[in-house]
């Protein structure tokens, strides 16, 4: 298993730890990551809400690298994914477009590069049984939420590896690893994403939502597999605490981060301790032999 | 919103459809789209009202709402639109069409955040988030909100100092320039 390794802006910068994690949580698992050389930026909200040429060339940009690498490309950040998909199916698709990104990129483009999203790959490449053959310090009793967001399910026929509505990749490779993934109706609600920066009191009330609801279902911490979702449910958990109701403080981690722990990397080497709202009681409660077992279930905390 | 509606004979339907590239006459509002938006609460337009306002040719109040710079691009309205209308992608279409005609905007966040991002994007080759928000915020003059976050972010090593350039910078660069020079033809 090889692939065009493509970090996008996000992962050297507000998700580190989401970058190191993955890459850790890769190598144990025999998944071998090459990065895409000088790989640019993909454009994000900013350029498809802005211009429309610009937001499928960019995404190409980088698959044209990727295409003489001759592997497929592999990226962690939902955005990044979406991006790279939407650019691929709009040049399978629009003929006018395929003509118009010939003329921007210089070079002839045909969408054939595949675009592969990190969890896509856990688990239907490596797959849940190989991954549970590998688990050395099992999430014993960890109730986790698994948030999915919005770009890795939507829209679906463009990012198509799991079900818009319903997915459950990130609870079936939990659940693998040990945890109790509970069931709750939010997981593809969107966390405000780009907002983030331009209207941060709508970004507070969706968190306050999100978190809510994650801790009615049972859950003790939240698992993503998104950099924006990771920022506005962790860096801006303590404004949603302030403009809305309480709430108990809710780690949030990147699920890259869980499977981590569970084959036995360290904290370290999953960047643990770039999260805001820390993540130490949880491991604590896992040391002593499960969070369950620490307090009554389905009433914790 | 106006008393009255000019009615356009069905210009502006037919220019969204074509700048967004999806079906926007197909919806016969069955209000899924509002039903489902996580924004709605914000927004002066539902999404299924712009819908309408489109087939009735209202242009500046489409064009004036702050429903297309409040939408996140979840698209879970273009997941759930029975008619496989692509209803993110008018809100995108309808943006631009907006700051190409200079329409005085209800809220320029959005537009703001846009500008500084690409340009950061533009000279490094990838975004530079320290310098963006800078950017942002000497924009949209609101330099006090959030004062309590870079600290935090620097702390966490979140936030770099210096931009990352990548490699190819300058490829960016004329790739911006081409799709600009696109953008005007469209």
């Amino acid at each position: 298993m090889r692939y065009a390794f493509f970090p996008g802006c996000s992962l050297e910068s507000t998700a580190w730890d989401f970058d190191r994690s993955a890459r850790a949580v890769c190598r144990t698992l025999g998944i071998e990551l090459e990065d895409l050389p000088d790989w640019v930026c993909c454009g994000s909200t900013p350029a498809h809400t802005s211009n429309a040429s610009l937001a499928v060339a960019l995404p190409i940009v980088n698959l044209l690298k990727a295409q003489t690498m001759g592997h497929p490309v592999l990226t962690a950040c939902a955005s990044c994914y979406a991006r790279l998909r939407t650019a691929n199916h709009i040049i399978r698709h629009e003929p006018e477009e395929r003509d118009r990104m010939r003329r921007i990129t210089g070079q002839p483009y045909d969408g054939s590069v595949e675009v592969r999203h990190l969890l896509d790959v856990l688990v239907n490449d490596v797959g849940v049984a190989a991954l549970r053959a590998k688990v050395r310090r099992p999430l014993r009793g960890m109730r986790v939420a698994c948030y999915y967001g919005c770009l890795l399910t939507r829209p679906p026929d463009i990012v198509a590896f799991e079900n818009a509505e319903h997915p459950t990749s990130m609870d079936d490779l939990l659940a693998a690893a040990g945890a109790e993934p509970v069931e709750w109706p939010f997981k593809t609600e969107c966390c405000g994403a780009a907002m983030s920066i331009t209207h941060p009191e709508v970004v507070s009330r969706l968190g306050h939502k999100l978190l809510s609801m994650a801790r009615q279902a049972g859950a003790e911490c939240v698992a993503v597999a998104c950099p924006l979702c990771e920022t506005n449910l962790d860096l801006r958990q303590g404004d949603a605490r302030k403009n809305h109701d309480e709430l108990p403080e809710t780690p949030i981690l990147y699920v890259t981060q869980l499977l981590g722990l569970a084959l036995g990397l360290s904290p370290e080497e999953l960047g643990l301790d770039a999260l805001i709202v820390s993540a130490a009681p949880l491991l604590a409660a896992l040391a002593e032999g499960g969070i369950g077992v620490a307090t009554s279930r389905g009433n914790t905390r | 919103m106006a008393d009255t509606l000019e009615w356009d004979s069905g210009a502006f339907l037919r220019e969204v459809e074509r700048r967004s590239g999806t079906p926007v006459s197909a919806c016969f509002q069955c209000h899924k789209c509002s039903t489902g938006c996580p924004i709605g609460p914000e927004m002066d337009l539902l999404s299924s009202q712009v819908m309408r306002l489109i087939h009735l040719g209202a242009e500046r109040e489409v064009l004036e709402s702050n429903t297309i710079w409040l939408c996140a691009s979840c698209a879970a309205c273009t997941t759930r639109c029975p008619m496989q209308i692509d209803i993110a992608r008018v809100m995108d279409a309808l943006r631009m069409m907006a700051v190409e005609r200079k329409v005085a905007l209800p809220d320029a966040r959005g537009e703001q955040f846009n500008r500084s991002f690409l340009r950061s994007v533009r000279r490094h080759g990838r975004v530079y988030e320290l310098g963006m928000m800078i950017a942002y915020k000497l924009r949209s003059r609101d330099l006090l909100a959030d004062a309590d976050k870079a600290p935090k972010m620097l702390a966490k090593r979140k936030l770099s100092l210096l931009p990352k350039r990548s490699g190819s910078a300058g490829e960016v660069r004329e790739v911006f320039r081409q799709a600009e020079k696109e953008e005007r033809q469209r």
